[in-house]
């Protein structure tokens, strides 16, 4: 038993024309949502797909539950691909009594399984159809099913949201959270910030073939602050400052006045807020955060 | 292991179950049996009885046309135009103008019609003149057409082969028949099955399905799975469709049998008269085999029929097996079946090759090539089928046998080398030189 439920030490894997990892470690801790993010072909997949054991690494080494990467470790981990597919002509129920006993479960356990889930999701009038009559976030549930179904303590979902309107991304995004209650772990792909921003408790920022980002999202977004403040105020602001830059400022037509400040090297929100209120009258004051955007934007860019 | 046969049992049940599957099987030999129905109804329907004025300038012809059920002869008497004017007044479908001198201008003779005649009827009026004209000749020379027929032999030999010092009677025409159907069946189990395998690894990879199992199973289980699932449905099929279509015929012959009977011979004889010469020919063939039936089913029973049986399931499963991993291995490197072309090719023309050499081997099933080529695992499950029930050294069946599980072993080693790499290569063009590379990729 250890702390983290996955260890990726030193991976690297070489395709015939390009080399897709490059030395790439990191450690996912039990019990968390852990993003895994970067552009188109940074990597992200073959990493996904090497964790699957659809691929294995040319170098570097796995461990799952503080273990080798061993091949009854597939019952222990659902995944969920980028590109969905389900065999189109085959019903939904036995579709995804095929697919949970291919992960390990047992008819009986598979079916009682698949009883909550369809209740839970409302789907029970779905058990006999075909899956190619079915709306594609329609499928896209039933894919859902199919990945958590076997209770796997590591979740891998690329994209989970694609192709899912808001109201079902919400149902999944409750699944996800729910999940993460019981105490799976969970690895989610994805490009949409907004949803790192909402969900994960880790990241992992991988570029071309190498990591270059990872920790507590929290932590790194402290890293990533841009050490401005937003201030509101009335009154006048001219002359020199000692603690801040002004960076912009705009006037509204109520005579309010929105502007950025950039900290002067050595000197904290306090001793700005100091020097603010002996001058102006102060409506609102907050230090800017730095959103995921752009610590993917910085941290890709260079 | 547990996979895998989860995996044959999805793959067969999803194929038996299907309506296509349950349609083709009953349907197939019913088919086949309304197929022979059709035929002989419509030769026995299709009487139609016909007029023919014959205008004999010659006086040799005289009462010699016979009128039968389909052919009516009227004897007319006046000059050639005015009769051919009245044709159409006098409502007959020929006139036959045969002129004085036929007897030495025998290409003189003219048949006029309105609406054209037909070859059959051509054919029948030609052969009654040059029957008659060659009664005259053969009057002239000494020669009773008796005699003739009389001095006509029909040789049917019977092949005893020596084996082990015991003789045997066999009979190579029946041989030749069972082996023909074996390879046939073969060959058909083989492309059938084959690209059927083919066509739902392809299937599987658009549908992009695979990467799900194959988090869950290893690729190699999976392609295992699908082709001995496959292989189970082709069996079914086979066995029913073997089942059905000797119920189907065994009716059908009783109810032929018992019009036969029923039915005066003469409806067999005016069919007969009613044929055109060549395929009255080659109803005397048919009745000679006909004939011969009995004899035949006697040679069957000395073929080695329990030799020709295991054999057939040992090279139907062999052959399958070889072919549908190179099929299956195709299947998985294209994005679509339009792609397969290019690679279905090299696969095909082994096949293919195999049953034309059948032919050859069916004459001579000892030659040096037929040996050889049954000895070759990717032409032996068709050849040996052949050759088996004219009787193989026991030494030969164990050499081609175990070649043929040594080819079906590289062949699937091979396939599932491209296959791990095919599935999950997508839009991309793949040639030759690329598979190569895929053997040796490590995954």
């Amino acid at each position: 038993m250890s702390d983290n439920i996955l260890e990726v030490k030193n991976v690297v894997k070489n395709y015939a024309d390009h080399r897709a990892l490059d030395h790439v470690s990191l450690t996912v801790p039990k019990g968390v949502i852990y993003g895994l993010l970067g552009p188109n072909g940074a990597g992200k997949t073959s990493l996904i797909r090497i964790v699957n054991q659809i691929t294995g690494p040319d170098e570097g080494t796995i461990l799952f539950d503080g273990r080798p990467l061993s091949e009854n470790n597939i019952y222990d981990i659902g995944y969920l691909p980028e590109e969905r597919g389900l065999y189109k002509k085959m019903k939904v129920g036995e579709q995804l009594l095929y697919l949970a006993r291919l992960k390990g479960l047992n008819k009986e356990d598979a079916l009682e399984k698949l009883k909550e889930w369809f209740i839970k999701f409302d789907i029970k009038t779905w058990w006999d159809k075909n899956v190619e009559d079915l709306s594609k976030g329609m499928q896209q549930k039933v894919q859902f099913v199919a990945t958590i179904l076997h209770q796997p303590k590591l979740i891998i979902l690329d994209e989970p949201f694609s192709g899912f309107d808001p109201i079902n991304a919400n149902l999944i995004k409750d699944e996800i959270l729910e999940l993460k209650e019981k105490g799976s772990t969970i690895i989610f792909s994805t490009h949409r910030m907004e949803s790192v921003e909402e969900l994960c408790d880790y990241i992992c920022l991988i570029n071309q073939s190498r990591k270059v980002l990872e920790g507590r999202k929290s932590e790194i977004k402290q890293q990533f602050k841009p050490n401005t403040f937003s201030l509101d105020f009335t009154g006048g602001l001219n002359g020199d400052n000692t603690t801040f830059i002004v960076q912009k400022s705009r006037t509204d037509t109520e005579g309010l006045i929105s502007a950025t400040l950039e900290a002067r090297p050595g000197f904290s929100s306090n001793d700005i807020l100091k020097e603010l209120v002996d001058r102006v009258h102060v409506i609102s004051f907050r230090e800017d955060m730095a959103s995921m955007n752009d610590v993917f934007l910085k941290s890709v860019k260079f | 292991m547990k996979n895998i046969l989860l995996i044959i049992q999805r793959e067969y049940l999803t194929r038996v179950r299907k309506k296509s599957f349950i349609v083709m099987t009953i349907l197939g030999p019913v088919l086949m049996g309304l197929m022979y129905a059709g035929i002989i109804w419509a030769a026995i329907s299709s009487i139609n009885q016909k007029k023919i004025e014959v205008l004999d300038q010659s006086g040799l012809f005289r009462d010699k046309f016979k009128n039968s059920s389909s052919y009516v002869y009227e004897y007319m008497k006046g000059d050639l135009d005015g009769l051919k004017n009245d044709l159409k007044k006098s409502g007959a479908d020929a006139l036959v103008y045969i002129p004085a001198n036929v007897f030495e201008q025998p290409k003189s003779v003219k048949i006029y019609s309105e609406k054209g005649v037909s070859l059959e009827v051509q054919s029948r009026i030609e052969e009654e003149i040059e029957n008659e004209i060659e009664n005259i000749k053969l009057t002239e020379a000494g020669i009773t057409r008796s005699t003739l027929e009389n001095a006509k032999v029909k040789v049917s030999a019977e092949t005893i082969s020596l084996k082990a010092g015991e003789e045997k009677k066999s009979s190579a025409t029946a041989a030749s028949i069972i082996g023909g159907i074996a390879a046939f069946l073969i060959y058909m189990a083989v492309f059938i099955y084959g690209a059927q395998v083919m066509r739902s690894i392809t299937e599987e990879k658009t549908s992009r399905i695979v990467e799900v199992l194959i988090s869950s199973v290893k690729p190699f289980q999976l392609m295992i799975g699908k082709i001995v699932g496959v292989a189970l449905v082709g069996l079914t099929q086979f066995g029913l469709w073997i089942i059905l279509t000797t119920a189907i015929f065994a009716a059908g012959g009783r109810i032929m049998a018992d019009k036969m009977q029923k039915a005066p011979a003469a409806m067999t004889e005016m069919q007969m008269n009613n044929m055109p010469p060549e395929a009255r020919e080659a109803m005397k063939d048919q009745s000679a085999v006909a004939d011969a039936m009995p004899d035949i089913l006697g040679a069957v029973s000395t073929l080695p029929v329990g030799t020709i049986v295991f054999c057939f399931i040992l090279y139907f499963i062999g052959g399958y097996l070889l072919y549908s991993s190179l099929f299956g291995a195709v299947g998985s490197a294209v994005d679509s079946e339009t792609d397969t072309q290019q690679f279905m090719l090299p696969i095909t023309i082994p096949i293919i090759a195999s049953f034309a050499i059948a032919q050859i081997v069916i004459r001579d099933p000892y030659s040096p090539l037929a040996v050889w080529a049954s000895m070759i695992p990717f032409t032996s499950p068709i050849i040996m089928m052949v050759r088996i029930p004219f009787g193989v050294p026991a030494w030969q069946i164990a050499l081609s046998v175990t070649l043929l599980i040594a080819g079906f072993i590289f062949t699937t080693w091979l396939a599932s080398r491209i296959y791990r790499v095919g599935i999950l290569m997508y839009g991309k063009k793949i040639t030759w030189k690329e598979l190569g590379k895929w053997l040796f990729y490590k995954v």
